[in-house]
């Protein structure tokens, strides 16, 4: 208590200080917006009740944000250090797991911080810019967009790119249907589509998941294959080798050391995050689960059709291959562009787990059938939920 | 046996500071005052029928509303009129009368309320200062006599913070409770339907009346609100129109007809964690609370509410108990910056969040009790978080959609999303949960009056 005091104090009498001058209509009310984000970021405002209710639950966005970003860390950890492991893979070094640790974190840190740097760099800058126009406070949404970004990259993204990207989606695919809370799309998966339709060739192929190529002059194992598990399984099923052409399976699905976009390799530590997700209550279990329903169902009819390699692929390796998991997780869940009802979140996220195999394994050029899905449902989430109140209406009028 | 409802959705808010059985031997407040603003649609100046200086008995009437002069307002007390205070635009806030020592009341004709027809009935309750006691679903409105209601409910049971238990007063006035049902029967052609807590023990009075139905309900806070009951047991369709009424106004009825007296007696809760010493004391209407309050304030900056956190008003250290208040609740205000409060807060606090461990402890049943005070704990945002309210509100209703289509008042929307069903008390959790930290009760009033005026 007398330390949160000591450490608070001082910073609160700067805050005193400065307050007075920002206001609006005084010398730098043009701060005022960025002066109350920092303040209410350090200090939870001093604001009582004033109708209604006298007392207020605990929790706030930033709160509920943050969980959120906590639940993220363990795939972006997993994900710093996947992305060295991969490259040392791939030019033949410490190709044990257990090998080279902190060099492959170093190297990670070196592609991936950067990402995360940009992404957040980039949105809270056009975040503040719009608030100080329309007046408003700064929403804590981003706080989790701006690294669900990153996470659905690859890791040889040009930097530029997750920029543009990051504009895209922060002003078309948020600001102009009116900030967070308003959004149809889920905006980190609007920036991931606007690349994965803008530039293919950086989001998909042989070159975007493993930091290292040909063109880098560096020397590569042979039976290299920069493809990620899930492109493999389009032609070869269950036949999958990893970055230095050994053959692997569903333990290193599970446990994530295989090429793919940052934090969605690793089911171990996206479970992780879902755990801490379904502990706080903060993600919705009838969404996971719902989705989980769904992908094992089209996986398994697929597995009864069987007319091809890839339909053979056991349904349940749909779950842990590509970014099923990550976005049942991360995505599926956003409050905002899911369906709200309880009953329209079964039926959203049984129809996103079906899609989600059913676009992977119809479509193979778009493996990455877990963000059409999901984006498709974002966009259908409305008309769920505009049946079931309907059937909620309905009731009300018969049994009246 | 009557049927158990069992209501799940719900929670309850366990504050420090509950009187369990503290008598408070204190004197009986000088004034007490009845206030204008306690009913929900009367105009903002009723006609005065006191001056200050007026002398009155209990049961004397004060003013009337312009619209309805058959319904008066009376003295819960005799005494003095001492005062007629004033808001904005000349609003009549308090009409404060000085209480004699030894209370004096206006007599009414004693009648055994099973001999008198309809018609009769009304006038005695609108003559006597009761009529404002029923109110009329849908709006939360004092019923108007002219309508006859498809049935009346009686919630016997506050399950919101803090509340004391009802039954007190009742105890052994069994036949008085009684007279006040019968007079209540001959106001509806529908069912009374007469609602107890399955959850704590109860008076058997409520168990013994007759002409009523008795259902049994169980759960969390807002088990007891009776727009909930009504919910379970005979819903409100369009047109429809039902009556509830409180059992202490009851009792006041039952007293009017039987002893020919208007009594509306009390038993206040002071509860909370502001108060030195909390505890409860009998009153009538309106009493001031100041013999209480003063010199039993833990911190300056306090909040007094004459009724519970949810849904009560705030009123002065000197301030008067509501017309339908039974609680007056003390908080600490909490204007403080909290140094990174919303990561780590500085102290416990309520919350359904199980990002908390106050939301975990509520979810396993165990009601630890909280120090709260009157901080927001955050800033209001839009409606980002799905599924909060619904947790909290045993109706089949969707309350987020309901408070969206006041927002772009949409009246076929707000017609069939329930707005019938519900007044403020029953979305007020839905507002204390609210992450976004919206004004769900002032939203959904607003909503009520639109749909009255226009609807």
């Amino acid at each position: 208590m007398n330390l949160r005091h000591a450490i608070s104090k001082p910073i609160r009498n700067v805050f005193d200080k400065i307050k007075p001058h920002v206001q609006p209509g005084e010398k730098f009310e043009m701060a005022y917006t960025t002066f109350d984000a920092i303040e209410s970021l350090l200090f939870v405002p001093d604001h009582t009740t004033k109708s209604g209710v006298h007392i207020r639950d605990g929790i706030d966005l930033k709160r509920t944000m943050i969980t959120v970003v906590i639940a993220m860390i363990p795939a972006l950890l997993f994900g710093i250090w996947n992305a060295g492991h991969q490259h040392y893979l791939a030019i033949g070094e410490f190709a044990g797991v257990r090998e080279g640790f902190l060099l492959k974190l170093l190297f990670g840190s070196i592609k991936v911080l950067p990402i995360v740097a940009v992404s957040y760099g980039v949105g809270l800058t056009i975040e503040f810019i719009s608030v100080t126009i329309k007046k408003e406070q700064v929403n804590e949404g981003f706080l989790v967009t701006g690294m669900l970004i990153p996470l659905v990259m690859p890791v040889n993204i040009p930097l530029w790119m997750v920029a543009v990207a990051t504009v895209f989606a922060v002003v078309i695919g948020k600001e102009a249907f009116g900030g967070t809370g308003m959004n149809i799309l889920n905006v980190a998966l609007t920036a991931r589509a606007f690349l994965f339709f803008a530039y293919p060739k950086n989001m998909s192929g042989d070159d975007p998941w493993v930091a290292s190529s040909v063109k880098d002059g560096q020397a590569l194992v042979d039976g290299f294959t920069g493809e990620t598990p899930l492109a493999q399984a389009v032609e070869n099923g269950t036949n999958i080798t990893s970055v230095s052409g050994e053959a692997i399976g569903l333990s290193d699905f599970v446990l994530g050391t295989i090429p793919g976009s940052i934090g969605e390799t690793s089911s171990v530590a996206i479970l992780l995050g879902a755990s801490i997700l379904l502990i706080t209550g903060i993600g919705s279990w009838r969404i996971m689960l719902s989705v989980v329903l769904g992908g094992l169902t089209m996986g398994y009819i697929f597995n009864l059709l069987g007319l091809n390699a890839f339909m053979s692929v056991p349904f349940y390796y749909h779950l842990f291959m590509g970014g099923f998991m990550f976005g049942m997780v991360f995505m599926a869940t956003d409050p905002v562009t899911a369906a709200q009802t309880n009953r329209g979140k079964y039926i959203y996220g049984f129809l996103i787990g079906l899609l989600a195999v059913m676009i992977r394994v119809f479509n193979p050029a778009y493996p990455e059938g877990m963000m059409l899905a999901i984006l498709l449902m974002n966009v259908f989430a409305p008309l769920i939920d505009h049946y079931v109140i309907q059937g909620n209406i309905n009731r009300r009028l018969a049994h009246g | 046996m009557a049927k158990v409802i069992k209501l799940k959705k719900g929670y309850n808010i366990v504050i420090k500071g509950k009187v369990v059985s503290e008598y408070l031997d204190i004197p009986q407040p000088a004034t007490f005052a009845i206030k204008p603003t306690d009913f929900e649609d009367i105009a903002p100046i009723p006609k005065l029928l006191v001056n200050e200086g007026t002398k009155v008995k209990a049961g004397d009437a004060l003013f009337y509303d312009k619209d309805r002069p058959d319904m008066l307002f009376t003295a819960p007390v005799s005494g003095e009129v001492i005062e007629i205070r004033r808001g904005d635009q000349r609003r009549i806030t308090e009409v404060i009368i000085k209480a004699d020592k030894q209370i004096e009341y206006k007599s009414f004709k004693k009648a055994d309320p099973n001999g008198l027809d309809r018609e009769k009935i009304i006038q005695y309750l609108l003559g006597s200062g009761l009529w404002q006691a029923i109110i009329q679903r849908p709006y939360g409105i004092i019923a108007n006599p002219e309508d006859t209601p498809k049935s009346i409910f009686i919630s016997t049971f506050d399950t919101s913070p803090l509340a004391p238990d009802k039954d007190v007063l009742v105890k052994g006035k069994g036949a008085i409770f009684q007279a006040g049902l019968d007079a209540l029967r001959k106001l509806t052609e529908g069912k009374i339907y007469l609602n107890l807590y399955h959850d704590r023990p109860h008076a058997v009075e409520f168990e013994e009346a007759k002409g009523v139905e008795i259902n049994y309900f169980s759960g969390p806070h807002p088990t007891g609100n009776v727009g909930v009951q009504i919910h379970h047991l005979d819903p409100i369709k369009k047109g429809e129109i039902v009556w509830h009424v409180d059992p202490l106004d009851i009792l006041t009825i039952g007293t009017l007809f039987m002893e020919g007296k208007y009594v509306p007696e009390r038993i206040i809760d002071f509860a909370g964690p502001g108060l030195k010493a909390t505890g409860f004391f009998k009153t009538y209407i309106g009493a001031c609370v100041e013999n209480v309050v003063k010199d039993n304030l833990i911190k300056k900056k306090t909040r007094i509410i004459s009724g519970n956190v949810l849904t009560g008003k705030t009123i002065e250290a000197n301030g008067f108990l509501g017309y339908y208040d039974h609680l007056v609740t003390v908080i600490p205000e909490g204007d403080e910056h909290e140094f990174l409060g919303w990561l780590l807060p500085s102290y416990p606090r309520p919350s359904i969040s199980k990002s908390f461990i106050s939301g975990w402890l509520a979810t396993m049943g165990l009601d630890e009790s909280y120090n709260v005070n009157t901080n927001m704990h955050g800033e209001e945002r839009a409606f980002v978080v799905s599924g909060q309210y619904e947790s909290v509100l045993p109706m089949d209703l969707y309350p987020v959609h309901l408070i969206k289509s006041i927002m772009y008042k949409d009246f076929d929307q707000m017609e069939g999303l329930g707005i019938y069903e519900v007044i403020e008390e029953d979305l007020a959790l839905c507002e204390f949960v609210c992450t976004s930290k919206i004004d769900v009760q002032e939203i959904l009033r607003e909503g009520l009056d639109l749909m009255r005026k226009e609807g």
